[in-house]
């Protein structure tokens, strides 16, 4: 299967069909009715292939896919912990999936249940008051938390608050999300062990700050231990504190963000709790507010009456709408089944293991790779490259030379902070034996890098294709099979 | 300790801690403050075994009741077939991440390929990003970019045809981003093209945003507009249904620049809401403002044909403020649900389900209006989807429609009901559902 390389247009015969269609009992066609001038002219290019085409087809191209279910996915920040199969199954429930967004309330009280469910999990679980979950992913949360964020300043007549802080550590959507919001992103500067430098922090807190947006642990993953001096300090001047959630998992169990002082935060529910991240996407992004923020956030809104039913309305204080209807319900599911999978018994489990599996490879590997930040990490940490660097072997080369042991290959060149950042995350769902093989190729690799570093230059060498032109791919874009025909000919 | 989920043993735990060198977990959380530390207990019940999970959700599924489904407006109920949740089901595509070790990925960045190449043929525009959230965000992401494009020019001029729940997301995302929107009316159930004529010259505006079908379900004829927006600089967005694009003149046919909107209508469970998904195509000209992940395709070091994800240096994670959108994710699973539907369906299946969900709506259409119950305040071409007048109380139908398990029509005004019929609906479903709403209690 291997050599499998066809595009499924490379497949198409003309008169080939993959589908049959009930008969047209109607005695007409109403195609017939449309104007010509109203009608395409140039036809699709569509593939013509049959049922069993598609089948063998995309079975193969799976089987060029390294996932979750493949192997350990050490991916600092990302989260990749096991999706459990049974959430997929009650996802796709008929009682679920063929509910129309616009059905009657009174038809739909289950799903809305569930989600009315799963906003007070949620607040309980953070520490807030109230969430939104119609958000579809982490940064279109973050974009929704600073609308949040803005409109609070603007609902009380306090429209020169422009500025959000960000440290220079954050995950890049955290400057993208304020720049879309419409806010100036101020910079913050983090002292060598990466947390926020609250003296570099303070000059910049005046009346034109709207807020401050962190994650904590911070991305290199140390605790943000100064949080509640860094709390004092922004609400005194009058700004608000947005948690971006992408590193909730260690908390879990831990520290609820609400009580460190944020106000809004977002939650990856594709991390934190579980769902697919389906080779990037569909994720959900559910905002929650502290009680002070719940009007503003955005419609529409689940609520629950006072007979115990449930519906959905609008609220003329909020920001707006974010969403088409109440966002992505089917991946809302899915994390409120982990959550109940768990329970208040072992959801409590589930930071501190992370934590635990970070700071045991951390310590298994220190000795080889650089380590700019001593001290317990939370959930993932950061090498600065190999110990020895006098190999001229990169941290590009090390990532990819973990492919070929069948590892997928940790974040790199991320946090900024760091030349040769390599950021490490293994979550809780990973077994002590898993962790111990994926320190032992580390080491390997390590010597690999001393004795013979031709080897992790050239690597990888055993995966499906090694070494793809990606400055031709820029320079010249085929984007699709028409242009790759195209340049064929 | 140990969970399903959770495979740690104690004595697992008491190597690593040895291992660390520390004496218990909570030891590595000794840099957090104490007063943030959490000692209450999560207000959940403690942890569901898989049957009785199940039986969680086969109880809430009984409080929602399935229905025939008559209603649209950005919700389709078009057939799936069956083949698609087996496919999204491998779980090497289900399980993956965003495609940025392209050496382990290339399954997923083939199908992102094919999948801008079949959203590229039905918009007839060149380059297509691998998905957006949902159609209204893709909207909105699409005014955006004809500001960057038009650089000083700030406003985008939106039709009030569009849909609303469309419309209601562009304009909370032009409110906090700063770009101006302007709204142009409506003449007899389509854009006023004069009144649109007049506002491009106002000299700032950097685009429009037309509807194609539109909330009213039809069709408007939108001949020279992309003319007289071009003469003044300006960018022209189609909002589209792209099950329609089998039969209705192309957005490059109608000379838009972005073409943007749903790709729920193929064949995507309606999943109360969602997921769905967002698509963009743009022209070569207007490629490096578009947002979102685009890949393309190259060769290795073996010249074997690959994909890579490309033209990154637009993306936030590289240019962080100055990047063109704050997406990362993309609805990727999504995208190849599109991508296996239009495969099994191919152009001639396409055109099909135009011609039955239209053929269906038609027949509903003419039911209705000789009902004398129903007027039709346009009189325009439409294809799955129609808006009527009427001076029915439409909530008490619909509320005894549910009662007999069927979803009417939706409620878009005072006395407007809109319905969309797929190819899903038979005569006999249609005939029924006249005969109850024509019913008098």
């Amino acid at each position: 299967m291997k050599n499998y390389d066809k595009l499924i247009f490379e497949l198409s015969r003309p008169g080939r069909k993959g589908y049959q269609l009930r008969r047209n009992e109607f005695g007409f066609d109403a195609l017939d009715n449309i104007p010509a001038e109203l009608r395409r002219k140039d036809s699709p290019e569509l593939p013509e292939v049959s049922e069993g085409d598609v089948v063998r087809h995309y079975t193969n191209l799976s089987n060029k896919n390294f996932g979750v279910d493949t192997g350990f996915y050490p991916l600092g920040s990302c989260t990749m912990k096991y999706n459990p199969k049974i959430n997929e199954e009650l996802a796709s429930m008929p009682e679920f999936a063929g509910l129309h967004p616009l059905q009657p309330v009174e038809t739909a009280q289950g799903a809305l249940e569930m989600y009315y469910n799963l906003q007070q999990a949620l607040a309980n679980i953070a520490g807030l008051a109230e969430f939104t979950l119609n958000p579809y992913a982490g940064a279109h949360g973050e974009l929704t938390g600073l609308m949040v964020m803005r409109q609070y300043h603007i609902s009380r007549g306090d429209t020169k608050r422009t500025k959000v802080i960000i440290p220079d550590t954050a995950h890049g959507t955290n400057p993208a999300s304020a720049m879309v919001a419409g806010l100036e992103v101020v910079e913050v500067k983090s002292k060598p062990n990466g947390s926020i430098d609250v003296e570099d922090l303070k000059p910049l807190l005046d009346d034109t700050v709207a807020g401050i947006m962190m994650t904590n642990p911070n991305t290199t993953g140390m605790f943000e231990a100064e949080i509640l001096e860094i709390a004092k300090l922004v609400h005194e001047a009058g700004g608000l504190l947005y948690y971006d959630g992408a590193n909730l998992n260690p908390l879990l169990g831990k520290v609820r963000p609400g009580d460190m002082g944020f106000d809004i935060m977002h939650i990856n529910l594709h991390k934190t709790f579980s769902t697919p991240h389906g080779g990037g996407g569909p994720g959900s992004g559910p905002v929650g507010v502290a009680a002070h923020l719940t009007d503003l956030l955005p419609n529409p809104r689940v609520r629950k009456m006072e007979d115990g039913t449930f519906t959905i309305d609008t609220d003329d204080r909020s920001l707006g709408n974010v969403s088409t209807f109440l966002g992505n319900f089917g991946v809302m599911m899915k994390a409120y089944a982990y959550i109940l999978s768990l329970g208040c018994d072992n959801l409590k489990n589930v930071g501190p293991m992370a934590t635990l599996n970070a700071n045991y490879i951390k310590e298994s590997l220190k000795d080889l790779y650089k380590l700019p930040i001593e001290g317990a990490c939370k959930h993932e940490f950061v090498f600065d490259g190999l110990a020895d660097k006098s190999t001229g072997v990169t941290t590009l080369n090390v990532a990819k030379r973990l492919l070929d042991f069948g590892f997928h290959a940790p974040t790199i060149y991320f946090p900024l902070l760091f030349h040769e950042a390599m950021m490490i995350e293994p979550t809780e769902t990973e077994s002590l034996e898993t962790i111990d093989e994926f320190i032992d190729v580390m080491r390997k690799v390590a010597v690999e890098a001393a004795e013979s570093p031709e080897i992790l230059k050239a690597a990888p060498v055993t995966t499906e294709i090694s070494h793809p032109d990606e400055t031709g791919a820029a320079k010249n874009p085929i984007l699709s099979y028409r242009s790759l025909k195209q340049q064929q000919s | 300790m140990s969970n399903r989920y959770i495979p740690h043993t104690p004595a697992d735990i008491k190597h690593m801690l040895d291992r660390i060198g520390a004496s218990s977990v909570d030891e590595l959380y000794a840099d957090v403050p104490e007063e943030v530390i959490f000692r209450g207990e999560y207000a959940l019940p403690e942890g569901l075994s898989e049957s009785e999970l199940r039986e969680f959700f086969n109880n809430l599924g009984a409080r929602n009741r399935s229905l025939k489904i008559f209603g649209g407006q950005g919700s389709y109920d078009h057939y799936s077939p069956s083949v698609i949740r087996h496919l999204l089901g491998r779980s090497e595509f289900y399980t993956a991440y965003t495609p940025y070790q392209p050496e382990i990925s290339q399954g997923t960045l083939q199908y992102i390929f094919e999948y801008q190449s079949m959203i590229s043929e039905l918009t007839g525009l060149e380059a297509t990003n691998a998905s957006m959230y949902d159609g209204a965000t893709a909207a909105a992401e699409a005014a955006f970019m004809m500001v960057a494009s038009a650089r000083k020019r700030n406003a985008v001029i939106i039709s009030a045809t569009v849909p609303q729940r469309i419309h209601d997301v562009v304009r909370t995302y032009c409110k906090f981003h700063g770009v101006e929107l302007r709204e142009v009316g409506e003449k007899e159930g389509v854009t006023d093209l004069d009144a649109l004529r007049e506002m491009i010259k106002a000299g700032d505006v950097a685009g429009v945003i037309l509807p194609q079908p539109n909330k009213y379900g039809i069709i408007e004829n939108l001949e020279g507009v992309a003319e007289v927006i071009h003469a003044e600089k300006a960018l022209l967005t189609l909002y589209c249904d792209p099950s329609t694009l089998a039969v209705l003149r192309s957005p490059a046919e109608w000379g838009a620049d972005i073409a943007c909107g749903d790709g729920q209508s193929l064949g995507m469970p309606m999943q109360f809401g969602g997921p769905y998904l967002g698509f963009m195509s743009t022209t070569k000209a207007q490629l490096r403002k578009m947002p979102g992940r685009v890949v393309g395709a190259t060769t290795d070091a073996h010249g074997k044909r690959c994909y890579v994800l490309t033209l990154q240096a637009r993306e936030q994670h590289i240019r962080r403020e100055k990047a063109t959108s704050n997406i990362c994710s993309n609805q990727s699973l999504m995208a190849l649900y599109a991508t296996i539907y239009l495969a099994l369906m191919g152009e001639s299946g396409l055109r099909e389900v135009n011609a039955l969900s239209a053929t269906g709506a038609r027949y509903l259409y003419d039911r209705l209006i000789e009902s004398g119950k129903f007027t039709d305040p346009f009189k325009k071409p439409f294809l799955k989807e129609f808006t009527l007048a009427t001076d029915m109380d439409i909530d008490a139908v619909n509320k005894k429609l549910a009662d007999n398990g069927i979803m009417g029509g939706v409620k878009t005004g005072e006395n407007l009901i809109s319905f969309a019929v797929t190819e899903q609906r038979t005569k006999e479903d249609i005939d029924n559902l006249v005969t109850l709403m024509l019913k008098e209690d």
